[in-house]
């Protein structure tokens, strides 16, 4: 097993020297192994967005690296590091092009693997299309033509993560990304992104504000707290884990407790 | 006497088309408002002017679009680069283009497209420069027919290329770019490299509108891009109206009919007398309605569910 992605004592505080100073990542490191999945918990504000969007570049850290399959990429452009990184977010609409059709922005999202063509949409590249959205087992594969912005939310984040992961990235970061579905709907991609992940051998980090969720999926479990990881569960110790027993141990770790909408889920 | 008025609505039209196509794609598909478009409009204009009366009146043409696309350039720098508001980056790039164009044409605010030749007597007598609609006309014979089917053809090649433009890889960038930007950040292409790449498209059709102006009227005169902007928009307007389309393609076709539609309107305004004046007010008044008939449409559904509602509580 190698190291794909590795975090070393990062650092972020927002609007340092002023009353509203925040430490939102507090000398974090976390190693990443190839094809591990891992789901991340912690209450709101504990830094959990704000790790992905430095991993994804949005903003440079005060302290710390970013090693990524090797590469220190902790201060290369963010588009330069999208083509390594796919991400997803909770509002279906931040991840597609609504007026485009779904197989443009399946092209667009293709990009760097497509076959070489004059036009971007070429027939090679849409039978392949057709065949993974058909793996989502939605209906979509008939309705490549329809402009993304007319699919339901559920369809659409379907979509995403199939834009998100087309490219085999190195790395795909989830960011609550069912939390704006309803349960049938979320429970259903949630199976989709287990199986794409699975399928594709994806490094994915998860992150989920439901304990079933973070203990069910994925191989191992960690637990931000005030910008600092404060619990790492590995397989085997996740093998007897009911969320129940994680909300104890995180509230025993933690300073706070664990946020309303997580306790809600227990 | 209408199919004068036709043809000549037509033959201003299509002149006016590729900066129609400009406005629709900084406004459509960039969704960005780019105050730029009068002043590239005139750039493209003047640059054209200054080649041709040099004697190169194709190289003309092609020096009038690559003036429009450095003004869209420097708009876009400025709003990806520098962060500048994009309102506010049309307006230092247009403001700065006055003073450039008024050097292009020579220190003055217009220029006939003529030059000063000795004649047998030995005196200088001005000679109009030979401009592409000159040349066309000598093929064809007819000098009127052969102006709209140059126009024409040249809006056609316009269109054309931007249709298939915006199905290659760069396009779809372009595209998405306007279409939501932060995806295309999150994916591997280069959003402000699109956004400026689609300014300078932008402003190098509309330029492209100032230089076959310039060699078909036969002077450029700085005065003539102020409200650019707003004709080009009611055109792109108009051409929606009409057409309902939802694909970029059919966007492109109907941006040039509603170029030709609205000139045909002004050609009927000023069969019923209309002063010449009236037109920008003319212009704005038709983007106006425009702007706000959908909302109109709202408020009064809205007004009669009320009424409605009122009338079946009373009963
Ligand atoms: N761009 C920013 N500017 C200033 N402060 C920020 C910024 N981004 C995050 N923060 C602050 O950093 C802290 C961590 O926020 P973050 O979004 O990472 O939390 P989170 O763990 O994702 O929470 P949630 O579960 O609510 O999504 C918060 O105090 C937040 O206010
Ligand atoms: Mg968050």
């Amino acid at each position: 097993m190698s190291v794909q992605l590795s975090i070393q004592h990062l650092s972020k505080c927002f609007e340092p020297n002023t009353p509203n100073r925040r430490v939102a990542l507090d000398d974090l490191s976390l190693d990443v192994e190839r094809g591990e999945f891992i789901t991340i918990l912690g209450s709101n504000g504990a830094g959990k967005s704000t790790l992905f969007n430095a991993i994804l570049g949005k903003f440079l850290p005060d302290k710390g690296r970013i090693i990524l399959d090797g590469d220190d990429i902790t201060y290369w452009k963010d588009y330069k590091r999208a083509a390594h990184i796919g991400c997803l977010y909770q509002n279906p609409q931040w991840g597609t092009a609504p007026n485009m059709t779904i197989e443009e922005n399946l092209a667009l999202a293709y990009t760097r693997h497509a076959s070489k063509s004059f036009f971007a949409v070429n027939r090679r590249d849409s039978a392949y299309f057709r065949e993974l959205l058909a793996t989502l087992g939605l209906g979509l594969e008939n309705r490549m033509k329809t402009p993304m912005g007319m699919l339901s939310g559920g369809q659409r984040q379907a979509a995403s993560l199939l834009m998100a992961t087309i490219a085999k990235p190195k790395l795909l970061l989830l960011d609550e990304h069912t939390a704006a579905l309803d349960p049938v709907t979320s429970r259903q991609v949630l199976k989709i992104t287990a199986q794409i992940i699975a399928q594709n051998n994806l490094t994915a980090l998860m992150i989920t504000h439901d304990l079933h969720q973070a203990v069910s999926f994925g191989n191992r479990t960690i637990m931000l707290d005030a910008g600092r990881l404060v619990l790492d569960i590995g397989a085997d110790e996740r093998a007897g884990m009911t969320p129940r027993r994680l909300a104890d141990l995180f509230a025993a770790k933690a300073k706070h407790l664990l946020s309303d909408r997580s306790l809600l889920s227990v | 006497m209408y199919l004068d008025l036709l043809l000549s609505a037509l033959g201003q039209g299509v002149i006016y088309a590729p900066m129609a196509l400009g406005v629709f794609v900084a406004f459509r598909i960039l969704n960005t408002p780019d105050l730029t478009i009068d002043g590239s409009f005139v750039f493209g204009m003047t640059v054209c002017a200054a080649v041709t009366v040099a004697g190169h009146p194709i190289p003309a043409i092609f020096a009038g679009v690559l003036a429009g696309s450095a003004a869209g350039l420097m708009t876009g720098a400025l709003q990806t680069v520098f962060g500048v508001n994009p309102i506010l980056s049309g307006i230092l790039t247009l403001t700065g283009l006055y003073t450039v164009n008024y050097m292009v044409l020579g220190g003055q605010s217009n220029l006939y497209l003529q030059s000063w030749e000795p004649n047998a007597a030995g005196a200088l007598v001005p000679v109009g420069s030979q401009t592409i609609y000159k040349m066309m006309a000598t093929v064809m014979g007819k000098s009127q027919s052969a102006a709209l089917l140059l126009s024409l053809l040249i809006t056609f090649l316009a269109a054309a290329i931007l249709i298939v433009f915006f199905k290659t890889r760069p396009g779809m960038a372009v595209r998405a770019t306007g279409d939501n930007e932060e995806m295309v950040r999150s994916s591997s292409i280069n959003a402000d490299a699109a956004r400026i790449g689609g300014i300078m498209i932008a402003n190098a059709l509309v330029a492209l509108s100032g230089a076959i102006l310039c060699q078909q009227q036969r002077y450029a005169d700085l005065g003539s891009g102020s409200g650019m902007l707003v004709v080009g928009l009611a055109s792109v307007i108009i051409g929606q109206a009409l057409f309902r389309q939802s694909s970029v393609t059919l966007g492109i076709i109907s941006a040039v009919a509603g170029s030709i539609i609205y000139r045909l309107i002004l050609q009927v305004a000023y069969q019923i007398d209309m002063p010449s004046h009236m037109v920008k007010l003319l212009s704005a008044l038709i983007v106006t309605i425009a702007l706000i008939l959908p909302q109109a449409k709202d408020k009064l559904a809205i007004m009669r569910l009320r009424h409605g509602g009122e009338r079946s509580q009373s009963r």
